[in-house]
């Protein structure tokens, strides 16, 4: 090998012997938690991403390095990517219902004519009367 | 920072026989025409997937790896305000390595696997991080130029089809628009500096040339492979597209201050692209395969690195933890 031109590599003397290959076992770097960052009070928490931790306390203090590092933010939920349920891609049809919902919109709703009608009906009647 | 041209594999001489099944291949091709995004646990061929952990490992690779060289100026910042700068910058590039690692990982590769293939030689990374960083220059040049490389190719990329490399090249983006900027800056302090400072910047720009053209990759081959690369949205620019990009933005940038490349051939044609002499890819080739200045010290620091922080993962492990692939 080359002289190191970096001075933390020449102290660490690591070039006198080449480091053996280290085996990496399975699930050695942890489970996952996903990471909800708010970022802002009163704004709803948003996934960001997810960090390798071995408990939640840990996520926590990654997920602050990780996403909270740049980025404006108040608040921070970090949940084991295991306990997330969630529907599979595949199933998104049901999500489509009938095309015509507008029994759930304000526009649905028309009243105006009515109360005109009515009141050219109440107003005809008093005109009848006198 | 930092990813790569398009690193050629063997895929091109052993074709793979395996055949996706047509109506779902079918299904999924109009989806991208469609413009929709595919989700870690959607259908895809068996050669989408494979393509992209490969050039995500990479991406991530090359982030992490590529710390290393910058990392060595830190001590040695001249002044206090670029050695702040660079420490963050040098935070960033890991960050961006973890994000990657993350989108490689939902398509099903661990990330033990994808570290025990990086030490043992087996994925690869970006060309440029194998060669040393000599002077304060260099983390100039690197700063400004290679990160505007990656930019290019970065932007590209984000508008792909994967959701989760997408979603993470758009976080990375947003951080490299703050490091092609103080690259910048360090740039232009020396070349508009004493007259050492431009000839110590002019000698990086002369070192750093061939391995910036060598970045994008070489030039690509026609085949079957990149066209189905293209059409899955895998692959959204050749390299040739993306080093006359770069080259179209940065040479003016870098010409403008009085320093040149070390190419009289270096010259835009009128159609846009750009010439220059031929780079020796025979160079780039053995870089990437190992046999660079600088790649036995990037992978003795990272063996030493697993070796000796593997006590703190193993004294936290949670053996009763349960594991699957991360969501997004």
């Amino acid at each position: 090998m080359e002289k190191s031109l970096d001075p933390r590599i020449q102290r660490l003397d690591i070039q006198r012997e080449e480091p053996k290959t280290p085996d990496i076992k399975t699930h050695e770097y942890w489970s996952t938690y996903e990471v909800f960052v708010q970022s802002k009070r009163g704004k709803q928490h948003v996934h960001a991403g997810t960090v390798h931790a071995p408990d939640p306390q840990l996520a926590l203090v990654f997920a602050k390095e990780q996403f909270g590092r740049r980025q404006h933010c108040v608040n921070m939920w970090v949940v084991a990517t295991t306990e997330i349920f969630a529907f599979r891609y595949d199933d998104s049809d049901m999500f489509e219902t009938v095309p015509e919902k507008l029994h759930r919109e304000p526009g649905g709703y028309k009243v105006r004519d009515k109360i005109e009608a009515y009141r050219k009906k109440i107003s005809q009647q008093k005109a009848d009367k006198s | 920072m930092y990813g790569g041209g398009y690193i050629p594999g063997q895929e091109n001489e052993k074709p793979d026989q395996f055949q996706d099944d047509p109506v779902k291949l079918k299904e999924f091709e109009e989806r991208i025409d469609r413009g929709e995004k595919i989700e870690p646990h959607d259908w895809m061929p068996r050669g989408y997937r494979k393509q992209l952990i490969r050039m995500i490992e990479q991406h991530a690779h090359s982030e992490i790896i590529g710390a290393l060289p910058e990392g060595t100026w830190i001590t040695r910042a001249p002044g206090f305000r670029r050695k702040m700068a660079l420490i963050a910058k040098v935070q960033d590039e890991v960050g961006h390595g973890q994000l990657l690692y993350n989108a490689a990982e939902t398509l099903g590769k661990s990330r033990e696997e994808m570290m025990a293939d990086l030490l043992s030689g087996k994925s690869k990374y970006s060309n440029v991080f194998n060669y040393p960083a000599k002077t304060w220059a260099d983390v100039a040049v690197i700063g400004f130029l290679i990160d505007a490389a990656a930019i290019v190719n970065q932007v590209a990329n984000s508008k792909g089809s994967y959701g989760p490399y997408c979603r993470a090249l758009e976080r990375i983006c947003y951080e490299e628009s703050f490091h092609l900027k103080q690259g910048h800056d360090a740039f232009v302090a020396l070349a508009t500096g004493t007259k050492k400072q431009r000839a110590m910047l002019q000698d990086a720009v002369n070192r750093w040339y061939r391995p910036i053209i060598h970045f994008f990759g070489p030039p690509d081959v026609a085949s079957v492979h990149t066209e189905k690369l293209m059409r899955w949205k895998v692959k959204m620019m050749s390299n040739d597209a993306m080093r006359n990009q770069f080259l179209s933005s940065y040479v003016p940038k870098v010409r403008e201050l009085g320093i040149d490349f070390p190419d009289p051939n270096l010259r835009k044609n009128a159609d846009g692209t750009w010439s220059f002499s031929d780079p020796d890819w025979d160079e780039f080739k053995r870089v990437v395969r190992g046999d660079g200045p600088c790649n036995k010290e990037r992978l003795a620091v990272r063996k030493w690195v697993e070796t000796e922080h593997r006590w703190i993962r193993e004294a936290l492990f949670n053996p009763s933890a349960k594991y699957t692939l991360p969501l997004s």
